[in-house]
């Protein structure tokens, strides 16, 4: 019997081997990076006496945060400084995905008018603000359109609207005994109403008769306000209006110049981007779509949304996520006229206390935190919408 | 047979109108239903309102002053004068290539070169402009021309052009910094928008190939280095840019051994490149996903191994593919440099925070502000037009 001949291919050229060494040379390449640097930081801290490590943020924060949603003093702990930056960041973050939303679809749909005029204002609008930087507009908008605005004392209004340098005073509501009945009996007539529709819906498709589900829901979102009505015989809030006091307005809502430059700048800026998202998502519809359903007879509006925006919808979620995650994170920008939000908090911590490794690990924390939770719900949104395929 | 005939005539319909004359069209256009009548009319009041008060703003209330005295300053800072002719030659190299390449390539450079054209014609015909400065932009006109007619006539290959471009990126950082033949230039005068163009062709150069290297890492079987640029990836994706750079500030001194400093332009510089190339990345994995597995199985049929698939198959196609995405990211990086005005480099916009605290000019924050938008505006808009004309002539999105 011949002998077996074995060949032998020696390990540099086995394929088998070869990725695996090639991975290892490049753990040990990182790691080798990595500890250097770690090394040298530490040293580095070492020499200028600060002791890695949390502790820190026990101690007091001694600065002052103009605006915070939540009690805040310079007495408190650095931690509650960082949670009053993250909510400023929240607070800025979701008003502006809000109205940047609103703004950005209005734009879009602009965009697809069969009207020339509106179709090359909304082009207009999109060119100009999309290619300029958004610090420069932020930085229009604090130091060119806010500050110049009249001192206080002098503040010119529109109705109960008040503009000075130093923001906006709206009228807002207060709360006021009544309005935890109003709150629960609203959420009820909410249910009340979709279970409603939901119900003469059913009704209609059995009996293949007009039910009227939209009416009849609206009646019982109708009769729960008017039962909170009766029952607290007062309105669910009071209006308080601003009034200018000694040195600035007391009641209603303020609005400082720092939040309104950053609110206005990443509104307009990340519209232009959400507006060109949605034409797109509108374009990408077949049109053999809109024809179909011409031919089964729908209206147009119907059609719009029963046909078109359900489709639509779907190519437009995944950019429009990237987007909001865009403007929570160009949000750190308001550190450049001092509205202070994480970024801002984090950096004036860091030049306080010297402990920059903690809190930038800290600022990246939270950043993929907000990142993180934001792709979850637009991906249950997302699951949602997709298309059912077999 | 007659009367068929002229059933036939009258059962025949006008053809339609090929030229329509302005009431047609507005009719069309403007005023088809009533509720477009309306939107016609609010439009225009609101355009009307937007022209009326821009242009007046700029003809009569705008004082202008403020950039015709700081024009140097917004274009190079404070550059040395008596060195000025570097900047101007880096600039010649500029407009030699442009003209070249609109000579050789037409299309969209030649466009491109023209909007350069304009911009110089611009300013030499501006009233501000000083003698010394009217020579120098005659020559960049006459070099732009030359440029065209040696590429038009003379420059037969294409790889000439390229390698043109080439060997222009050294040769201009030699005209700016110097290398010790030329007096040295330290960093912290170089401002204006020299400085914001530097910072922005260095990250998006440089951020090319490293963004080729993680897409491929993060399509690789690999599972170590797929990781390891998967989290490369998502985590500079999920931090603000502002923090990239606020580290490249505080942090990296404190991660280099004692007495090694590197310097400030170069550590933004830095930043900017990590940060793109992980966008960067996931553009070109778009375009890698973009190719048909047919490709992969060719290439492995006719016998090459990984390393050429990637680099003579997949890559050429994958690239190409996403010009326009690269395009619209190196617009996105360009207008991201203004951030570095925040960490106190002096770029375009970190002159005009200077120039605006110049108590001479109080106050002028609008014309400053708008000036420097607009400077933004046209190099970004340029760059959006020549995307959207490759992205014409390639003839993607429309296969």
């Amino acid at each position: 019997m011949q002998k077996e001949k074995r060949i032998s291919t020696p390990f540099w050229r086995d394929n088998r081997i070869l990725p695996i060494l090639f991975q290892i040379v490049f753990v040990i390449i990182v790691v080798a990076i990595l500890s250097y640097f770690l090394k040298n930081a530490i040293t580095g801290l070492n020499r200028l006496g600060i002791n890695f490590g949390f502790h820190f943020l026990r101690r007091t924060a001694s600065f002052n945060i103009s605006e915070s949603l939540i009690d805040y003093q310079p007495t408190d702990p650095y931690a509650r400084a960082f949670l009053v930056g993250m909510l400023n960041t929240l607070r800025v973050a979701l008003i502006g995905i809000m109205l940047a939303t609103i703004l950005g679809v209005f734009v879009g749909i602009g965009r697809l008018s069969k009207n020339w005029l509106i179709r090359k204002l909304t082009g207009l609008y999109i060119e100009v603000f999309r290619n300029t930087p958004l610090l420069v507009q932020i930085f229009i908008w604090y130091f060119a359109v806010i500050l110049p605005l009249p001192q206080v004392q002098e503040s010119f209004s529109i109705g109960h609207f008040y503009f000075n340098n130093r923001g906006i005073s709206i009228p807002w509501f207060t709360t006021n005994d009544a309005t935890v009945i109003w709150i629960v009996c609203f959420v009820l007539g909410i249910i009340g109403t979709v279970l409603m529709w939901k119900y003469q819906l059913n009704k209609q498709m059995k009996l293949g008769k007009r039910q009227f589900p939209s009416i009849w829901a609206a009646g019982v979102l109708f009769v729960s306000l008017l039962v909170a009505f009766l029952v607290t015989q007062s309105g669910p809030a009071h209006i308080s209006t601003p009034e200018l006091g000694n040195f600035n307005f007391t009641g209603g809502l303020r609005l400082s110049a720092e939040f309104l430059a950053i609110l206005c700048g990443l509104v307009i800026y990340t519209a232009t981007y959400i507006a060109e998202i949605v034409r797109a998502g509108i374009q990408s519809v077949a049109k053999g779509q809109s024809e179909a359903a011409q031919a089964l007879g729908l209206k147009n509006s119907i059609t719009m949304r029963l046909v078109i925006l359900p489709q639509a919808v779907r190519i437009i979620i995944p950019p429009m996520t990237s987007q909001y995650l865009n403007l929570t994170k160009n949000s750190s920008l308001a550190i450049a006229v001092g509205y202070q939000e994480l970024v801002s908090v984090g950096n004036t911590s860091m030049n306080q206390s010297g402990h920059a490794v903690e809190i930038f690990m800290l600022i990246i924390l939270v950043y993929l935190l907000l990142s993180l939770t934001t792709s979850f719900f637009m991906n249950i949104f997302n699951r949602r919408s997709q298309l059912v395929e077999r | 047979m007659s009367v068929d005939l002229k059933i036939i005539e009258a059962k025949q319909i006008a053809p339609p109108k090929t030229s329509t004359n302005a009431w047609e069209w507005a009719k069309k256009n403007l005023f088809n239903s009533w509720l477009n009548t309306i939107l016609t009319f609010i439009a225009s009041a609101v355009l009307f309102q937007i022209i009326y008060a821009v242009f007046g703003w700029v003809l009569t209330e705008a004082q202008w002053d403020v950039i015709t005295e700081n024009y140097k300053l917004f274009m190079v800072g404070q550059y040395p004068v008596a060195q000025l002719w570097r900047m101007w030659a880096a600039l010649t190299t500029l407009t030699l290539m442009f003209g070249l390449s609109a000579g050789r390539f037409k299309g969209t450079m030649l466009r491109l070169s023209g909007i350069l054209l304009i911009v110089y014609l611009i300013h030499l015909g501006a009233p501000f402009t000083s003698g010394s400065t009217k020579i120098w932009l005659a020559t960049q006109i006459s070099i732009l021309a030359l440029g065209y007619l040696i590429g038009h006539y003379f420059v037969r290959a294409k790889r000439f052009t390229l390698i043109g471009w080439a060997l222009s990126i050294p040769l201009i950082l030699f005209f700016i910094q110097g290398f010790g033949i030329l007096p040295a230039i330290r960093t912290n005068v170089w401002n204006g928008l020299m400085l914001t163009l530097l910072i922005a062709v260095f990250a998006i150069l440089v951020s090319f190939p490293i963004g080729i290297l993680l897409a491929l890492g993060r399509t690789s079987h690999l599972p170590v280095i797929k990781y390891f640029c998967i989290a490369y990836i998502e985590l500079i994706r999920g931090i603000p840019l502002i923090t990239i750079f606020f580290m490249a500030q505080v942090l990296l001194p404190l991660f280099l051994p004692t007495g090694l400093t590197i310097d400030n332009v170069i550590r933004v510089m830095l930043g900017a490149t990590l940060f793109t190339s992980a966008y960067m990345a996931e553009n070109v994995r778009g375009g890698l996903q973009s190719i048909p597995n047919g490709q992969y199985e060719a290439a492995k049929a006719i016998g090459l191994n990984p390393v050429q698939t990637t680099f003579f198959i997949i890559l050429p196609q994958a690239l190409r593919a996403i010009i326009p995405t690269i395009v619209g990211q190196s617009i996105a990086m360009f207008k991201d440099t203004s951030l570095v005005a925040i960490v106190g480099l002096v770029d375009l916009l970190g002159i005009a925070q200077s120039v605006k605290s110049n108590p001479e000019f109080l106050g002028r924050h609008m014309e400053v502000y708008v000036f420097v938008a607009f400077v933004y505006w046209v190099i970004a808009y340029s760059m959006s037009y020549s995307s959207r004309r490759i992205e014409k002539s390639l003839g993607i999105g429309e296969r």
